[in-house]
């Protein structure tokens, strides 16, 4: 582990904790541009993590400890998840902690969490809001492992440094694989994150909410942490698509200053996945929830055909 | 560079597999036909390229027979064919979507495993994508078999066609110009007749669902 490992990764976590909220605010920024809107501004997260940051935090009489330590784990896992996903520099020392099935329990840790505490004060939406996060979990978890998979097969490793570094060096090959992956990774993306044909993120209209409905009962500063954790796990979906899907741009050599190069390369790429993901919120309308198994289905299927067409074609 | 249009090649076919699936998840009409314009230009895309691959100027003749017939008649064809009978809502499927995604696996698994020994006997360029062939053939099918509705089994029939087309480009640089334009012209006067046959059904049973059919029986 050397110094220069050990730097990569501090930056890496730093900039995943400081850009996260930033790329929220830009998707909603584009989102309202595209529908002729006028945006609140791209820090307009920061603000209210602040003013969040800044408030007291109610607790139903009745919560368990479960309820008040779920925010910190839940924190915790998305901010390891950022950490273990190279987007800056492959050479990452957290990195061999986790490989991608590991990546994906992370995932699962926050959500069995969040819908334990949305249950833990017996409120009915937060019941409500838990079965249904449960009912895309369950589907879209094998989808992303799917993803992973096609990844893995082409490269031979589940780890996702090796992933990303045979990717991004390999010559020009075109794999229609992960051509399946890149369109199953796209829709189990947009139903993790509770994006628009699965969830509204700006509704707060109780039938229709699935993400609002799990955090229904927090205020204050664990209000904060889980929309920081939320806008946290859109980066780290993000990232890894971006590392997987488009591996390039991340250092090669060894020095400090082509990692702080690799920044601007890093924002430029989500900025024009923020804007893609803001085009395909416009263009597509909210689905009924009963509609929501047969989307993930389609997405796990194209995960397996994937990795089907991988076997038969060999690229 | 070989190499990157043979991966181009699989690339398409891929495309094809995958308007194979979205066709057989699709309700909406409309949408279907759109896909099955898709499908065309995958296919004439993919014609194309193996014949400057393979330098056979007949699979230039059967891409532009594709494309006049496959992307521009037929769909127009279609479109023209809904309006007149004002069908372009919602059609259920007979098995719900995600049941009929994991049996597309299970075929998809099947014609994989089935084209394997084929392909190997074959010395065309692209060989490999004999199972994906195979595959959009058993997946139309299946799309026709699980509608209720004519159009629909139409449009399966047709994107059955498609991919028998593709197969046959696949495994042995497609067939004699003299089938090719037989076919395109069966399939051709079969959107015409069925057309006049959707009519005809319609004007019995005030209705396209084809299991009224059934009524006809003579006891």
């Amino acid at each position: 582990m050397s110094a220069y490992g050990i730097a990569s990764q501090l930056l890496e976590v730093v900039i995943a904790l400081l850009a996260a909220p930033l790329l929220s605010g830009w998707v909603n920024q584009c989102r309202a541009w595209l529908q002729n809107k006028t945006a609140p501004s791209v820090w307009q997260l920061y603000r209210m993590l602040r003013k969040l940051f800044h408030k007291e935090s109610v607790v139903a009489l009745n919560a368990s400890p479960i309820f008040r330590a779920t925010p910190y784990i839940v924190f915790g896992c998305m901010t390891l998840a950022s950490a273990i996903i190279p987007t800056l520099s492959t050479e990452l020392p957290l990195a061999p902690a986790a490989d991608a099935i590991a990546l994906v329990g992370l995932f699962a840790i926050a959500r069995v969490f969040i819908s334990l505490a949305a249950m833990d004060t017996g409120t009915a939406f937060g019941t409500f809001g838990a079965r249904r996060e449960m009912l895309m979990g369950f589907l879209a978890e094998p989808a992303l492992l799917m993803t992973l998979f096609t990844a893995s097969l082409i490269t031979q490793s589940t780890s996702l440094t090796t992933i990303i570094n045979t990717l991004a060096h390999r010559d020009l090959t075109i794999y229609p694989s992960l051509a399946f992956a890149g369109i199953a990774f796209v829709m189990v993306s947009l139903a993790e994150n509770a994006r628009i044909p699965v969830d509204n993120p700006s509704t707060h209209l109780e039938l229709t909410m699935i993400h609002e409905a799990l955090i229904l009962e927090y205020s204050g500063r664990h209000l904060a942490l889980m929309e920081w954790a939320a806008s946290l796990k859109l980066f780290a979906y993000s990232c890894i698509g971006l590392a997987i899907f488009f591996p390039w741009g991340l250092t090669e050599m060894h020095s400090p200053v082509a990692l702080l190069l690799a920044v601007p390369t890093l924002l430029l790429k989500l900025a024009a996945g923020g804007a893609a993901l803001a085009l395909i919120e416009t263009f597509s309308a909210k689905m009924r929830i009963f509609r929501v198994p047969e989307f993930l289905a389609t997405a796990f299927l194209l995960g397996v055909i994937g990795m089907l067409v991988f076997l038969l074609l060999g690229s | 560079m070989p190499e990157v249009i043979s991966q181009t090649i699989n690339l398409f076919a891929s495309v094809l597999l995958i308007v194979a699936f979205a066709m057989l998840s699709q309700r909406r009409i409309l949408s279907l036909i759109h896909l099955f314009t898709l499908q065309g230009v995958a296919l004439v895309a993919s014609t194309a390229l193996v014949g400057y691959v393979t330098r056979q100027p007949h699979l230039y003749f059967s891409a532009a027979l594709t494309f006049l017939l496959k992307v521009i008649v037929i769909p127009f064809l279609l479109h023209r064919l809904i309006n007149r009978l004002n069908v372009k809502w919602d059609t259920e499927t007979l098995i719900n979507i995600p049941a009929l995604m994991l049996i597309g696996i299970v075929l998809v698994i099947f014609a994989f495993n089935l084209a394997l020994p084929i392909s190997k006997f074959s010395t065309s360029i692209a060989r490999g994508t004999l199972g994906i062939a195979l595959a959009c053939v058993l997946l139309s099918l299946m799309m026709m078999i699980t509608r209720s509705k004519a159009i629909p089994q139409v449009i399966g029939f047709l994107s059955m066609e498609n991919a028998l087309f593709f197969a046959a480009t696949s495994a042995v640089y497609g067939m004699p110009m003299v089938v090719e334009l037989g076919i395109a012209l069966d399939v051709l006067i079969g959107i015409l007749i069925l057309g006049v046959f959707l009519f005809q059904i319609r004007e019995q049973f005030d209705s396209l669902d084809i299991a009224h059919l059934e009524r006809l029986k003579e006891d």
